[in-house]
């Protein structure tokens, strides 16, 4: 049992927002599923990073372009 | 909200991410973990959308968690702080809404008719102008009357921090009401 307060308020409180009793009508693993595959298909920020670094390279230098080219 | 025990085995393969193990894990828990939630948002289908972040969260944090503690309450913790980003607006602005609610549902419960209108806008535009920290507190204290004890453990502070915040919050309130022009 908590402790009383400000009564007034309190029972202004309740009077205003019911206390909620709602349970969950349906089984949310399918939407879990799709938010982890969301995930896992995300590139990370650094993938993108060295991507740019990359492209910012070919374009001062690109001379590099057939270098790149051979070592793939 | 019943906290069940958990099989350490159970809880070693969730921890090794096991994503069988966690589903049972997530199947297990999720009707509790929404139920804490929806009492902190009034609102289910922003309660579903936190169950789920509540869940990812628990997933990516998984190498941390140590088997030997107890699921339920840390899947509590977990909640509470992802129902207070909410609160907060860090969620709830960004997040895409996945569930629509039906026109019909009606999403906070029908309060006391006997109360008026306008008393009620006003306490409503009070209770939103507290801070989400004292604002989740006085929603499970004050109007879920759940025990401090149960909301000291979900938020990860002491009993006497939810007494305090409680007190702000109704400091504040009162305040606020008083500016309104309602004296309760």
């Amino acid at each position: 049992m908590n402790e009383p307060h400000d009564q007034g308020i309190e029972d202004l409180l309740k009077k205003t927002f019911a206390r909620v009793n709602h349970d969950l009508e349906h089984d949310l693993w399918p939407r879990m599923l799709r938010r982890l595959d969301e995930r896992s298909a995300a590139v990370p920020w650094f993938d993108w990073a060295l991507l740019a670094l990359l492209a910012l390279w070919l374009c001062f230098w690109p001379g590099a372009i057939p270098v790149l080219l051979y070592h793939l | 909200m019943e906290l069940l025990e958990q099989p350490t085995e159970l809880l070693e393969r969730f921890a090794r991410g096991e994503l069988e193990a966690f589903e049972k894990l997530f199947r297990q828990f999720q009707g509790e973990v929404y139920g804490w939630i929806v009492r902190i948002v009034r609102d289910p289908g922003l309660a579903e959308d936190l169950t789920v972040e509540t869940f990812w969260r628990i997933y990516r944090a998984r190498a941390r968690f140590d088997p030997g503690r107890n699921f339920g309450a840390w899947a509590r913790r977990i909640a509470s702080n992802a129902a207070l980003d909410c609160l907060k607006g860090g969620y709830g602005k960004n997040a895409r809404r996945e569930t629509e609610l039906p026109e019909d549902f009606v999403s906070v419960p029908v309060p006391d008719p006997g109360v008026q209108r306008d008393l009620r806008e006003r306490t409503e535009r009070a209770f939103q102008r507290l801070p989400a920290k004292l604002r989740i507190v006085a929603t499970l204290a004050l109007v879920e009357e759940r025990p401090y004890k149960e909301i000291a453990e979900a938020l990860d502070i002491s009993t006497a921090a939810v007494k305090l915040r409680v007190f702000r919050a109704l400091r504040l309130l009162r305040k606020s009401l008083k500016q309104m022009g309602v004296e309760p």
